[in-house]
């Protein structure tokens, strides 16, 4: 037993967050606004780095890392509110690709051509939801490849497709970034990847290591937002002294802070859950994104309330942090979504 | 060394934990068979059966061998309180002692004061409450105004004044006080942290019927009672800094292990099922908030886990543990007002029937929010401590 990240992990996660100061501030952020896209200079930085590749096997030129790598890292990303897909590609992604490597389908030299763009960072990806299979993707709009379900006569298939295969309408969302698109496609015995059980298994572990890098992107999103918003607090003055001395508005920063501290063993325990594979992976995961996702709310909800009406504005940095926080709290399942879950696990125990 | 990251117990933890099963399925009375612990037989049958944990080690297996522990680190203590828990063994008559004095103890107590005191409290020989509230000083605990006067001819202290709620008061053997010996000094300065022996000339108690109507704390008057000078913990005059070690311990690592709630969740998963088949709508009602308690009772396990593992690694608990006690408090909360809420009509129903733990459990959880330093202070702490907000 030994529930620490290591030197190395610390590290590397204090080199990602000084560059991340340095390259995606908020104007570059508010940039990435006006001209979404899925790989930038940025990207290309973090690829360099090793972190698109960090989960995927050396073979195929990653670093053969697991979730409990490059969870501190999303973190980082979330802190930022980092416009590209980090945590899609590099934690949703390239694992599903190299699970899917393992299988019979790992013959599908679209495949291997795939992990290797994901490791070397000369490819975006975005991944669809399994439970809604109609709906736009994250992402989709501008990303290098498409990861996408459709019902088969076994259940759900999973498929493949280079974007260039297939038109994406872009669908607006609350923050832009998203870059949530309508890929126009049609499965296809070439886009197929995995049907049947081999299809199921996937999707049930894409499903659970999103929620858990999604919960990371969170709490750096919440922690950002209780952090901004404690320094507000200290420096904005009111009756002669600093609203921050006020009980009222200590005890809902506090309050978001309770929160954030116990979603993050949530979801660094999840994330050794996946890697480890051992225990109960989806119920692990199904703490972490119900305690991140709650947390991240709470974050936004004092946030905005102890701002007051600059805040409100679009002037004011906070609506970037507000906006993902938002989308992402909902992505991969709601807390409602994954306490359902958890009930339904925690039943099926039962005699 | 850089150690992964592992969250599995190691095979020698295992080992323990298997031990520490086979002694307690042998051992531990069945469940709830002893009277409760703030009347006075169901005290002294709460003592005998702590004795038998001590004769066999079990009481406090963390403290070194020397004092009747186990020395082993603080994650084999944790298994132990998971199987503890786990076989529904009774609450700790002498909680206040083993984990809130005993660190304290350890860390600022004379080496006299040790051979002296841990053995009786390991085998609950003696049992200690804890003195510090006042009528007039409850959240403002530096707002003390109960005196110790100086008596050089004795060669110790002479105390005077009032202490109230002091849990397990009205039987306890010794208690921890803090006391004002410097009323000059500005007033966290001027306080000194005394260890006395409740049978001492001029100690009063006067039990005070808790919410359930049982004796669960006591006043305590002391008039003119003398306490020698090597009875004093710490260094006179910096009781406080005594004090919140005492505190942190309480907040933090010590007084509540996950053990506790994540045993309470099972049971009300348990109380869920069972709900289904009787009354399934009102079972759907309830599972989002049944499933909100199980997972903070698991939100709980992974943070001490999380501490306990900075701490052995070097590191220590500051801040955090405020935040730890606001989480522990509403965890226990969470968890019974869905049981509650589970139980319906019949959640009021008082006596001895199977849900009866339920009523109690919710009435005790109710204090959670108020003793060890009430929440709301403890929202003070985060916001001034951990984000650097400033003081009011
Ligand atoms: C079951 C139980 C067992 C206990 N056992 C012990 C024991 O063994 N030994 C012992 O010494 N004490 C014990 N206590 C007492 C406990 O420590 C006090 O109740 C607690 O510190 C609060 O003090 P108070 O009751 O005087 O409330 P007060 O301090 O009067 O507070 C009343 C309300 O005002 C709020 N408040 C007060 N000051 C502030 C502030 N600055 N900011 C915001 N809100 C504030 C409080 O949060 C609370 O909601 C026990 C209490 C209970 C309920």
């Amino acid at each position: 037993m030994h529930f620490a990240f290591t030197e190395t992990q610390i590290e590397f996660r204090d080199a990602v967050r000084q560059v991340l100061a340095k390259e995606c501030t908020t104007d570059d952020v508010r940039a990435a606004y006006e001209a979404p896209a899925a790989r930038t200079g940025r990207w290309d930085t973090l690829a360099q780095m090793g972190i698109t590749g960090l989960a995927v096997p050396e073979a195929h030129g990653g670093l053969g890392l697991g979730l409990v790598d490059l969870v501190p890292i999303i973190e980082e990303a979330g802190r930022v509110v980092l416009p590209e897909p980090l945590a899609m590609t590099a934690g949703v992604a390239g694992p599903l690709l190299a699970d899917v490597n393992t299988t019979a389908a790992g013959g599908n030299a679209h495949v291997v051509r795939w992990l290797e763009g994901v490791a070397s960072g000369d490819l975006t990806a975005a991944v669809a939801d399994a439970r809604y299979p109609r709906l736009p993707v994250a992402g989709a709009d501008g990303a290098d490849l498409l990861l996408l379900v459709a019902d088969g006569p076994d259940g759900p298939e999973l498929h493949g497709i280079d974007a260039g295969h297939a038109p994406v309408v872009s669908v607006p969302s609350l923050d832009p970034t998203r870059r949530l698109g309508e890929p126009a496609w049609v499965p296809s015995p070439e886009s197929l990847l995995a049907s049947g059980a081999v299809a199921a298994w996937c999707i049930a572990r894409t499903a659970d290591r999103a929620a858990v890098v999604t919960g990371a992107e969170l709490l750096g999103l919440a922690d950002a937002m209780i952090t901004r918003t404690a320094e507000y607090a200290k420096d904005r003055q009111q009756f002669g002294k600093p609203i921050g001395s006020f009980q009222a508005v200590k005890h809902l920063v506090a309050g978001a802070q309770v929160l954030l501290e116990f979603a993050r063993p949530a979801v660094y325990g999840a994330a050794w859950a996946i890697d480890d594979g051992t225990g109960d992976t989806a119920r692990a995961a199904s703490v972490a994104k119900a305690y991140a996702s709650d947390a991240a709310l709470e974050a936004s909800r004092i946030s905005l309330q102890v701002h007051g009406a600059i805040g409100y504005t679009w002037e004011c940095d906070l609506h970037l942090f507000l906006k993902r926080s938002w989308a992402l709290a909902e992505a991969w399942g709601s807390a409602a979504d994954h306490r359902a879950r958890l009930i339904d696990s925690l039943l099926a125990e039962k005699p | 060394m850089d150690r992964p990251m592992d969250l599995h117990y190691t095979d020698a933890q295992e080992a323990f934990r298997a031990e520490a099963r086979s002694w307690l399925d042998a051992h531990a009375p069945a469940p709830r068979s002893l009277a409760s612990l703030d009347t006075a037989a169901g005290f002294e049958a709460h003592r005998a059966w702590e004795a038998e944990l001590a004769a066999d080690r079990w009481s406090v297996v963390s403290w070194p061998e020397e004092f009747g522990g186990r020395g082993v680190g603080i994650l084999e203590w944790l298994v132990f309180e998971e199987e503890y828990w786990r076989a529904q063994a009774p609450l700790r008559v002498s909680q206040n002692g083993v984990f809130l004095l005993a660190p304290t103890m350890f860390e600022f107590g004379t080496d006299a004061q040790k051979q002296r005191f841990l053995p009786p409290m390991a085998s609950a020989a003696e049992i200690w409450c804890q003195g510090w509230s006042e009528p007039d000083a409850g959240s403002d605990l530096a707002g003390i105004r109960s005196r110790a006067q100086r008596s050089d001819d004795e060669g110790g202290w002479v105390l005077s004044g009032q202490k109230t709620w002091a849990s397990r008061g009205a039987f306890a053997e010794w208690c921890f006080g803090l006391f004002r010996t410097d009323p000059e000094a500005e007033r966290h300065r001027g306080l000194t942290y005394f260890l006395i022996d409740m049978a001492t000339p001029g100690v009063t108690v006067r039990p005070i019927p808790q919410i359930d109507g049982e004796s669960g704390f006591a006043e305590l008057f002391f008039e003119d009672v003398f306490v020698p000078d090597d009875l004093v913990l710490g260094e006179v005059g910096k009781g406080w800094n005594v004090a919140m070690a005492t505190a942190g311990s309480e907040r933090g690592l010590s007084l509540r292990s996950p053990a506790r709630y994540s045993r309470a969740a099972e049971r009300l998963v348990d109380l869920y099922a069972d709900c289904l088949e009787r009354d399934p709508d009102r079972a759907r009602r309830s599972a989002d908030s049944v499933a909100q308690a199980w997972m903070d009772a698991e939100a709980y396990r992974l943070n001490t886990l999380w501490t306990a593992t900075r701490v052995l690694d070097g590191g220590s608990v500051g801040p955090e543990a405020s935040a730890n006690k606001i989480h522990w408090s509403q965890t226990d909360l969470s968890i019974h007002r869905a049981a509650l809420d589970l139980l319906g009509p019949e959640a009021e129903f008082h006596g001895d029937g199977v849900d009866a733990p339920w009523l109690d459990g919710f009435l005790f959880a109710l204090a959670g929010p108020i003793y060890a330093g009430t929440n709301e202070i403890q929202r003070n702490v985060v916001a001034e401590r951990m984000l650097g907000l400033p003081r009011g």
